[in-house]
């Protein structure tokens, strides 16, 4: 019997150390797009103090139902969740990061960044109506390029996506016909064109089809050398994407603590703001005040130390009044 | 139960092991169609039967789901890919069985097992990066040169050719069921006893007479039940379809065009469905899936056990 005592003994004290232990992953998931920044955040935060962040990119979708079930510490999602929502799920709702969806096309002869499109022509782009690139539309707006005759393809995402959320929400807030034939969301009913498996997927149909055009994020873009156009953005002026018109969207949106910073930050009213910009959010359950701290230790220290990361990996880190702004609202919620 | 009670107990004990095993078969079934139906229930009752199966209409914004599209995306590619994969799967195991040289025999046998093990991801981005440009640059203008101002054989050729599209899928799809009818097909042709075979060698029958009225007749069943097995993978196949189908949720005429599966559906939609009613259509169409596959599966498996009666007549 002593024996028996002992090993039961030795195994509670075993189990309750592996429970310590526990309490040092954070687990999350959610939007893939913010996945790269999060990991690469997460090695350095875990070399410093120990901790380690476990995050699934599963997708926004995924991370709101996981979180709303509370089987997570926190959900990541692309497409904020208005207050209605939150305060019925009881979650709370910070920004993270800010990246920008970026429109490319196949063009021969034409640089990156030479094209100029507004939302006008890029909605009737994508809904069809525009089927050509010489188009008067089109070439009203670039009158020193030559453009190709042949048919345009559109190019989609064919898995739901918080790109596509972005995208859309930019179409309908710019163009009332896309939002009465289509509509917004994370998977929409696109009425022309082929699907693509995630960034990875667009880029590569966009890179291989004479003519075509898709959108992606930033560094997809880049890393494929993609001609991305110019958008005219809300203050009327034609605006390159990059670092410098993403954080002047960033800047220059309105986010609101009020509101858990429910904010598109397409359309943004700045001079030099990229029109499809979109911040990605972190999800908490209100009630779980202890892991939460651990949570925003972790996003603290990253707003702290992970500027330079994120903009290694093309990402916009968030501007510092926001970060004041966020840090004001996770102490009102008791979690610092 | 005199007889039973006579036996060995470890026979006993083994008859309840085994009979454990193939009852847990039937468990997980029933387990998979329960949580089907329920999930889908909400769907159900939403679309109800008749209209969920003919809507082609797939709109997450407005919620209206319809699996017309998927369910032909489906059955034309697992056709597609049959068409393609059933006779060269027989081609090679009559070669392998009958005319190649016996040092050959080992290394294509291999390379077939080899075939059925590449993990179906690993298709899906070769076929998005090798197969799908050689595609859309040589074989569909090809294709269309060819075909072009023949009359019902033209519209299949239709449109740009992409390389996302019906025909690449069930190229694709047709690759990776080879195997399961080329290696079933071999070993029933193997089957065939030689002596039958040799006889028919002594009236003066050549090879292929021999094949033709011997072999292929003997083996008969053992070719379906493969074709049986590679029409099951067919239906079912997801990651190599996802990468080049294009998940269009239209129903068009030509081949040339992107479509979606049921499987590249689920696979592309379940992560980002975020509200009950598309959660709930995903698991509809799941249930679809599953309905089909137990169709079509009863129903050869009725061919089956008709063609077996009529043999062992």
């Amino acid at each position: 019997m002593k024996v028996l005592l002992r090993i039961a003994l030795v195994l509670a004290v075993m189990f309750s150390m592996t429970h310590v232990e526990a309490a040092e992953t954070l687990n999350g998931a959610g939007a893939t797009f913010p996945y790269p920044v999060y990991s690469a955040w997460a090695f350095d935060y875990n070399k410093i103090t120990g901790v380690q962040l476990n995050y699934q990119s599963i997708g926004s979708g995924g991370g709101v139902r996981q979180i709303t079930e509370r089987t997570v510490h926190f959900g990541a999602s692309d497409d904020p969740l208005k207050p209605e929502q939150l305060q019925k799920d009881r979650l709370l709702q910070f920004p993270a990061v800010i990246g920008g969806v970026v429109p490319v096309a196949n063009l021969d002869g034409i640089n990156p960044g030479q094209l100029k499109l507004d939302s006008d022509t890029l909605c009737k782009i994508f809904l069809g109506e525009i089927k050509t690139w010489d188009a008067a539309a089109v070439q009203k707006l670039n009158p020193g390029l030559k453009l190709p005759q042949g048919e345009i393809t559109v190019v989609y995402r064919s898995d739901g996506s918080g790109t596509t959320a972005i995208f859309t929400h930019y179409l309908a807030e710019a163009c009332p016909d896309w939002k009465n034939k289509v509509g917004e969301g994370k998977a929409v009913k696109f009425p022309i064109g082929i699907g693509g498996k995630g960034n990875e997927g667009v880029a590569n149909y966009v890179k291989r089809t004479r003519n075509a055009v898709g959108y992606v994020e930033f560094a997809y873009a880049k890393q494929n050398k993609l001609d991305y156009a110019q958008l005219k953005n809300k203050a009327g002026n034609f605006v390159e994407p990059g670092f410098a018109s993403f954080e002047d969207a960033a800047e220059t949106g309105d986010f609101d603590a009020k509101k858990d910073f429910h904010l598109w930050l397409t359309n943004a009213p700045g001079k030099g703001s990229w029109p499809i910009a979109g911040a990605t959010f972190i999800l908490l359950a209100k009630e779980k005040t202890d892991t939460n701290k651990n949570v925003v230790k972790f996003f603290d220290w990253a707003f702290k130390n992970g500027d330079n990361k994120a903009k290694e990996l093309v990402y916009v880190p968030l501007p510092k009044s926001l970060k004041e702004k966020i840090k004001a609202y996770w102490k009102a919620n008791g979690l610092q | 139960m005199a007889a039973i009670s006579k036996k060995n107990p470890v026979d006993l004990i083994f008859s309840f092991v085994t009979a454990i095993a193939s009852f847990s078969v039937i468990i997980f079934i029933l387990g998979i169609l329960y949580v089907l139906v329920s999930e889908s229930s909400l769907a159900i009752s939403r679309f109800g039967i008749i209209k969920f199966l003919t809507s082609t209409d797939w709109n997450p914004v407005t919620e209206s789901f319809g699996a017309l599209t998927n369910i032909y995306g489906t059955i034309v590619t697992t056709f597609l890919s049959l068409l393609i994969a059933i006779p060269v799967a027989i081609g090679i195991a009559i070669f392998v069985t009958e005319i190649s040289p016996n040092f050959l025999k080992t290394p294509i046998g291999i390379a077939i097992e080899l075939l059925a093990a590449i993990p179906s991801i690993i298709y899906g981005m070769w076929g998005l990066f090798t197969l799908s440009p050689i595609m859309s640059n040589y074989v569909e203008p090809f294709l269309k040169k060819i075909t072009a101002g023949i009359p019902l054989v033209s519209v299949l050729f239709q449109g740009t050719p992409m390389g996302i599209d019906i025909l690449t899928a069930s190229i694709i799809l047709s690759i990776m069921i080879i195997p399961f009818t080329a290696s079933i097909s071999r070993d029933s042709f193997n089957l065939t006893p030689a002596v039958v075979k040799e006889s028919a060698y002594a009236l003066g029958a050549t090879k292929w007479e021999v094949v033709k009225n011997v072999v292929i007749p003997y083996s008969k069943l053992g070719v379906f039940g493969g074709i049986v097995l590679s029409l099951g993978r067919a239906l079912g196949e997801t990651m190599a379809v996802a990468f080049v189908l294009g998940n269009n949720h239209r129903i068009t005429t030509s081949l040339l065009d992107a479509a979606a599966t049921i499987t590249v559906t689920l696979a592309n939609e379940f992560a980002e469905a975020d509200n009950d009613v598309y959660l709930s259509a995903l698991f509809y169409l799941a249930l679809v899936l599953f309905v089909m596959s137990f169709i079509t599966l009863a129903i050869a498996k009725f061919f089956l056990l008709k063609a077996e009666r009529k043999y062992s007549r």
